[in-house]
């Protein structure tokens, strides 16, 4: 099984170098056709490899392929090598199958669009780096997916690069995640240091020897390693450029930056989870952040008109829940949140395009209303998914949610402020989400009669996927049922393998089993349940039968409103504490530092190597006797050397 | 192994036979009045076949000819460099020599015979035979550089390069002279088994002996201050000649400089201090005199140079990972500087171009594709991570600082460092700079697509799987002595 590991990122591999390399030349269904194909067979591969996995008994479900060995310079060598094990076989999984949904769902979105060549090129790139990044045996494998696919959501950010509003958000994008990569880049740097090796069994396995559990060094490799995720997987600092991410094409947005890349930072601390349970205080900045972000981006969201920035934040707000399990060792069940957040996320975003494409562009929820009797499957593809991102029993997203919930309660690396401000961030999404849905498919028309003559159901490329993303969203989370039901939970169960050292420390600090927990469980459940029809009925409640409340709502909290319209201001925040700093101080590097001492330098340098330069072409006379004299006369300075010396 | 091996042993030349054999029918079909037209199908069939030779040839480890010829890892990894140099420079010459009106099926007979002399010299252990193959090398690159026999500057590179190649031969002659006098022989592997008594006993004799020796292959790969002639014959001749100047002898000069140097006359402090000497000599006067230049040809002319310069960095430092990595090196320059002198040929083929740089402003523009190739020859050749060069350098530097050599490489990236810019200049001469002459386009011939091809994927196939790579150059070390 291992020989065919490498033909997972391969099939998109080739797809990228026939479209990039043809440049568009092909007839568009070509494009199309082999951009979508590559891609599935890929998925399909996926398939028989998790299925050839399962076969295997748990114990051994750990398949390796070196290719080659890439570097070898001393001590350090590093391979081009595949790992598949219970873990990536999620990832690959959910990786190419949601991608091949969004691939099949560009082809009618991007149907009029000039770079259409480019713009699939780019796709398949995409995933050729993501695959890479999920199924790499090494850190710096891993890391060269990992800025694959910050290449690409570069690339496709910036997609429509003539405005210079997009161009602006891919490089913001760009170098916010640079930063992030620097910590990466050092923590792996600590771990080459300390174990001498980069591979992930082989790091995993050595660790435990090397590092002191709660020592300063393992926490501050876990905090670099983490600071890296909050640049890829948009968290607290480093969350600014994904709201902006949306100037991109909207399958873009669907599938970079909800459903794959955004949760490379999730799987980067699961895959790295012996390391993350040996830092306690790393795990507990890790919950705190990531709870702090599901909650921050959450109260944003609740404001913002555009329709894409609502998923952002809510993207942004929903990867603070994966890593809030992460913080509190839960990780099979941040995985498990990530695997149905990439269903419902990617059907949220892939709904918003086909209603952005029914109204000719139009992202403004405010110029909406009432498009629910013009797209009837949209409109229900979508609220499967929003019943999914809102925690509704039997959907996808409440059983991963509820786990986290529950996990960052009684977890011994867990708290009740923890599952409290959680608590509270599932009633702010089941908010504004169904504050999405009303002013959208409800209420009055409310866009111009132009753009209402054009609404229209969109092609079936479109409404395909969307189906079969609903059903996902709805189902998916079925694979993981709670044992509070009297199931056994399948999906930690698959995942056991990955977490084995991780279960071990865990079962080890839970110091005695709550006897009463089954009570509480059930009792925090229902509370968040009621929390969620509370919060759609205050929805329902502002933005469909009372609108007049949201508008004097508005303006008895106006400072409020204005407060989260504004995003608490943090872009400018950033600008005047961050940016205007770094542009002084760069100003003050270029003209003083730059211009004066380096340039003075460098200038001074040159002119005197061209002095050099033009000194020495003089002896370049053309002339053979000057030639053989020069000959001559090394001959003689050799000769005396080494005889005389 | 047998020193006086009795047998003839013809197997192991046979890739020689075949270029030979080829030399001969083209030459015998000048009479015939289609020989321009087969002249390079003959040419390129020899190649083939000697290719093919070489790889029997792989793994045997022989000695023929009562022990002049050898049959070794490290020669056969030449015979098959030279060889892919040949067929590279075949493909590049074609097109051009037609366009110019010299395709002349002597020519191609030229290239092959050169060829032979090359393989001779890299697989022997005799120092006559050495100069032997000097010789045969050499001749017929005499007559190459003057081949445009119409334009002055052609003729006045053929008899440059001649003068200053008799000139410099005569000093390895010399050389050889010397030592045979202190050692009464000319085999390298009898003088090593007794190097030590030999030197005792006449010591002056030995030192001049090896400093002509490697005056006379310092010149044939450009090193400084042995160098003069090298950009103007490199301008003079011939493109596709200049092609293959550039990399066939220096390879033939290597290898040679391999065997007789450290293979042979290992451990002679003052050899190393020599080396390196001439190693930063020869770095930094190449990258500082091609920082002027406004001809390409005569750009690559300096920088061929300088990668000389590199290359004896890592004779410099012996050992073997230091060998390897030269041969890594050499390898990898092969593939990137041939690729550029195809682009500069292709650039030539259109009428009154000469190569300057202001030839090149529009490129980007006309053909996307080839200012992406000459892009990643240019970032090749100043040693830019994912390419080919990168490796090269690295591997030669590492190799450098592990010995404790840290100056030397400290002085080998500055000069890297350098190099950036004018390779740098040329990019961005062809992408960024505009001018009111539109630019002609050019047409590309099968064998230069061709060419192209073989040459950028080495260069990226080297880049980015290096270790595979260096574990071949690495399978190259075993050779007699």
């Amino acid at each position: 099984m291992s020989e065919y590991l490498f033909l997972v990122p391969l099939f998109p591999l080739i797809g990228f170098l026939i479209n990039g390399l043809l440049l568009g030349r092909l007839p568009r269904s070509m494009i199309a056709f082999i951009a979508c194909v590559s891609v599935g067979l890929s998925f399909i591969l996926s398939l028989f490899l998790f299925f050839g996995l399962k076969a295997m008994p748990p114990e051994i479900r750990i398949v390796e392929q070196v290719l080659f060995n890439w570097i070898i310079a001393g001590s350090f060598h590093a391979n081009i090598g595949f790992m598949l094990d219970p873990l990536s076989a999620v990832m690959i999984m959910v990786v190419s199958g949601v991608g091949f949904l969004i691939h099949i769902y560009s082809i009618g979105y991007m149907r009029g669009d000039t770079g259409y060549g480019r713009y699939f090129a780019y796709l398949n790139l995409f995933m050729f780096s993501m695959l890479i990044l999920v199924l790499a045996d090494n850190f710096l494998f891993m890391f060269v997916g990992w800025e694959g696919v910050g290449l690409c959501s570069y690339l496709l950010i910036g997609f429509w690069f003539e405005k210079k509003s997009a161009s602006d958000a891919g490089k913001k994008a760009f170098i916010t995640n640079r930063v992030g990569d620097f910590g990466f880049l050092l923590g792996m740097f600590i771990i080459f240091w300390q174990v001498g090796s980069l591979n992930f069994t082989e790091v995993m396995a050595s660790a435990p020897q090397v590092f002191v559990s709660g020592g300063v060094l393992i926490t501050v490799t876990c905090l670099l390693l983490f600071f890296g995720a909050t640049g890829k997987s948009a968290q607290i600092p480093l969350y600014v450029w994904l709201p902006d991410a949306m100037e991109g094409p909207t399958p873009v947005s669907a599938l970079i930056h909800a459903a794959t890349m955004v949760t490379a930072g999730v799987y980067m601390i699961v895959r790295t989870n012996v390391l993350f349970i040996m830092a306690p205080d790393a795990l507990m900045v890790v919950a705190i952040i990531g709870v702090v972000t599901a909650f921050y981006a959450a109260t944003i969201g609740l404001a913002q008109n555009d329709i894409k920035r609502v998923l952002a934040y809510s993207t942004i707000s929903q990867l603070g829940y994966m890593f809030l399990a992460c913080g509190v060792a839960a990780f099979s069940a941040g995985i498990f949140h990530l695997m149905t957040h990439a269903f419902f996320k990617a059907l949220l975003f892939m709904c918003a395009g086909s209603v952005i494409h029914a109204m000719s562009g139009q992202q403004d929820m405010r110029y909406m209303g009432g498009l629910k009797k013009y797209l009837p499957i949209t409109f229900l593809s979508m609220l499967m998914a929003t019943f999914a991102i809102s925690g509704i029993p039997g959907f996808s997203g409440f059983f991963s949610k509820d786990e986290i919930l529950w996990k960052s309660f009684s977890s011994p690396f867990g708290n009740y402020i923890l599952w409290a401000v959680g608590f509270i961030t599932a009633g702010l999404t089941a908010f504004y989400m169904f504050r999405l849905i009303y002013l959208t498919f409800y209420g009055k028309e409310r866009m111009d009669e132009k753009t209402k003559a054009h609404i229209h159901e969109s092609p079936k490329s479109m409404t395909v996927p969307l189906i079969i993303l609903a059903i996902l969203s709805v189902i998916g989370g079925w694979v993981g049922l709670p044992h509070l039901f009297g199931f056994t939970n399948n999906f930690e169960h698959w995942l056991e393998p990955v977490m084995r050292k991780t279960n071990q420390i865990i079962a080890a600090r839970r110091i005695n089993e709550a006897v009463g927990e089954t009570g509480i469980e059930w009792g925090l459940m229902i509370a968040t349940v009621a929390l969620v029809l509370i919060s759609i009925y205050f929805a329902y409640l502002i933005y469909n039968k009372r609108t007049e409340l949201a508008t004097s709502l508005r303006e008895k909290f106006s400072s409020v409103h204005k407060l989260l319209l504004n995003k608490y201001y943090i872009d400018e925040f950033y600008g005047a504490i961050v940016i205007r700093p770094l542009i002084y101080f760069s100003l003050f590097l270029w003209k003083v530092i730059d211009v004066a001492v380096i340039d003075g330098f460098i200038n001074g340098m040159a002119s005197s190597y061209d002095d050099v330069s033009g000194t020495l072409r003089t002896m370049q006379t053309g002339r053979v006797r000057t030639y053989a004299t020069i000959f001559l006369a090394g001959v003689v300075i050799i000769i005396a050397y080494m005889v005389f010396y | 192994m047998d020193l006086t091996s009795a047998s003839i042993n013809f197997s192991i030349i046979y890739p020689e036979i075949s270029l030979l054999i080829a030399a001969a029918l083209i030459l015998v079909s000048v009479f015939h009045k289609s020989a321009n037209r087969i002249a390079p199908y003959i040419a390129l069939i020899g190649i083939v076949v000697s290719i093919a030779m070489i790889f029997k040839q792989w793994g045997h480890q022989e000695s023929g000819f009562f022990g002049m010829i050898t049959c070794d890892s490290f020669g056969v990894t030449f015979k098959l460099i030279f060889d892919v140099t040949a067929l590279l420079s075949l493909l590049i010459a074609h097109r051009y020599m037609i366009s110019k009106g010299i395709n002349r099926p002597e020519f191609y007979a030229l290239l092959l015979i050169s060829t032979m002399g090359m393989m001779v010299m890299a697989n022997t252990t005799d120092l006559i035979v050495i100069f032997l193959g000097l010789e045969i090398m050499s001749v017929p690159l005499y007559v190459m550089a003057g081949f445009a026999k119409r334009s002055l500057w052609s003729s006045e590179a053929g008899i440059k390069y001649f003068i200053m190649g008799a000139f410099a031969s005569s000093f390895l002659l010399m050389g050889i002279a010397f030592i045979y006098g202190a050692s009464s022989t000319t085999d390298l592997r009898r003088i090593v088994a007794d190097f030590h008594f030999i030197m005792s006993n006449s010591p002056a004799y030995m030192l001049t002996g090896m400093a002509l020796i490697l005056v006379g292959f310092g010149f044939k790969i450009g090193a400084v201050p042995f160098h003069s002639w090298v950009p103007d014959v490199y301008e003079g001749a011939p493109t596709p000649v200049t092609a293959f100047f550039s990399v066939g002898p220096k390879a033939a000069g290597i290898a040679a400089l391999l065997r007789i140097f450290i293979f042979g006359f290992a451990n002679v402090m003052m050899l190393s201090t020599v080396f390196w000497v001439l190693a930063v000599l020869t770095m930094s006067v190449g990258n500082i005199l091609a920082l002027k230049q406004n001809n390409i040809k005569r750009l690559l002319a300096y920088s061929s140079i300088a990668h000389a310069g590199y290359i004896l960095v890592a004779l410099t430092v012996g050992g073997n990972d230091a060998i390897s990595a030269a041969i890594f090196y050499l390898v990898a320059y092969i593939m990137f500087n041939l690729g550029a002198f195809a682009v500069v040929t292709l650039m030539e083929t259109r009428s009154g171009c000469k190569s300057d740089f202001s030839e090149l402003v529009g490129l980007a523009k006309v053909h996307p594709y080839l200012a992406a190739v000459l892009t990643l020859f240019m970032f090749a050749l100043a040693g830019f991570p994912p390419t080919a060069g990168f490796f090269g350098k690295f591997y030669i530097f590492s190799a450098a600082i592990k010995s404790g050599y840290i100056w030397l490489a400290v002085i080998g990236m500055l000069n890297s460092f350098l190099s950036v810019y004018y390779y740098l200049r040329v990019v961005k001469t062809s992408y960024f700079d505009s001018s009111d002459k539109s630019f002609i386009p050019v047409k590309y011939s099968l064998s230069i697509i061709i060419v192209l091809v073989i040459t950028v994927i080495g260069t990226l196939g080297i880049g980015l799987f290096p270790q595979q790579f260096l574990n071949w150059s690495q399978s190259a070390l075993f050779a007699f002595l």
